[in-house]
């Protein structure tokens, strides 16, 4: 399920400062410490994983702000899985 | 852009060089400093010295070089490759450095015969700080005084954009609260100190220079987060002022990256005051003139010069 595979790359890359089972599709994942810098190391993890480049009008807070969010800009770029 | 006599970058950094505060070494951003310009960088310090002397800082002071491992475990490379500096020496024998010789008398790339030596310029002067503070930190965390020269490969005719310049900072190592408390006061303070030497200083939300698609993000995400203030004033000009301090909440980035924790063992929080010395006296300059016996005697007193 791809909102599964984009949530193991979050916890991969995010460098959160909460437990993996802390993170559910719609956590915050700002106010889970994900960081300016690591939303960079999570976008390009992503863009390698899916295969897509995420457009500057994706390039903002609100793509990354949650599992939920991320996997809508993924499914928009490289197409619903289902 | 606009370019040429007119530049009032350009226009500036002339005038400065004829009244022999900047001496030009042929390459932009890079200059010698004259006797008066040091004196200014000198009293400024004294004075961020007094003015920080409550926070019982201990005091480190690092080369501008550091660790090439240190350097990688911080981001620095996928965040600011364009800004980097890596120190390279020459490693081979009498047979490589007849070539190398060789290349260079024949105008070719010598420097592709270097091999990166264990160390990179520091980006900051902070950063030879946090891989030193590995492990868990006292009750009150701690707080400390830095100065370094930095380097950043910019060069530009804007003489407040230095290649290699120095920054004096406070850096406070704690909880998250404590780590916000000591940006949001130095925002204060720093605003005060500049303001009580006569600079029309105002603070601003601001962001760091990230490279690239990725450093979009990373621009707008730090700015919505609030994590960066630059305190600016007019140099070369008044539709883009200059920062010239700059204060800084880095969350718990580098307790992470070098295992730095607080007491209940969380990752520890950081923050730092930056004061870029060189364009504080810049800005020093800019306002009340080049003759420093006609500045103003509140500033001259404020700064020891009388």
């Amino acid at each position: 399920m791809r909102v599964e595979q984009v949530r193991q790359i979050v916890l991969q890359h995010g460098r959160l400062g909460v437990a993996a089972d802390q993170v559910t599709p719609t956590s915050d994942l700002y106010a889970a410490g994900l960081s300016s810098l690591t939303t960079v190391n999570l976008m390009l993890a992503l863009e390698d994983a899916f295969n897509v480049e995420f457009p500057d009008r994706l390039l903002s807070r609100k793509t990354f702000e949650s599992v939920q969010s991320i996997t809508e800009a993924i499914d928009e770029l490289a197409g619903s899985e289902t | 852009m606009c370019v040429g006599v007119d530049d009032p970058y350009e226009r500036y950094r002339d005038e400065l060089v004829a009244a022999g505060l900047l001496i030009p070494s042929g390459v932009a951003g890079v200059f010698g400093l004259g006797g008066a310009f040091e004196g200014v960088v000198e009293a400024l310090e004294r004075l961020i010295t007094r003015e920080g002397a409550d926070l019982g800082a201990e005091v480190h002071r690092y080369p501008p070089i550091f660790n090439r491992a240190h350097y990688t475990a911080m981001d620095h490379v996928r965040n600011f490759p364009d800004l980097l500096g890596s120190v390279h020496s020459f490693t081979g024998k009498d047979a490589e450095h007849k070539e190398l010789v060789r290349k260079l008398d024949a105008g070719e790339d010598w420097t592709s015969a270097l091999t990166p030596a264990e160390v990179m310029l520091i980006p900051a002067a902070c950063y030879p700080l946090y891989p030193t503070a590995t492990g868990t930190l006292p009750a009150k965390g701690r707080v400390v005084d830095l100065r370094s020269f930095v380097f950043r490969h910019e060069p530009s005719p804007d003489p407040a954009r230095m290649q290699i310049f120095r920054q004096r900072e406070y850096v406070r190592l704690g909880s998250a609260d404590e780590a916000l408390a000591h940006r949001d006061e130095w925002i204060e303070r720093g605003l005060a100190i500049h303001r009580s030497l006569g600079l029309a200083v105002e603070a601003v939300v601001a962001n760091d220079p990230f490279f690239g698609r990725g450093g979009r993000l990373a621009k707008a995400t730090q700015r919505e987060q609030a994590l960066k203030f630059e305190l600016v004033v007019p140099i070369c000009s008044a539709e883009k002022p200059t920062a010239i301090t700059s204060c800084n909440y880095h969350r718990d980035y580098f307790g992470h990256a070098f295992d730095i924790r607080t007491p209940d063992g969380a990752p520890a929080h950081t923050a730092c005051v930056g004061f870029g010395l060189e364009r504080c006296t810049l800005a020093l300059f800019k306002t009340h003139g080049f003759d420093l016996e006609r500045w103003p005697h509140e500033v001259r007193q404020r700064l020891g010069l009388e």
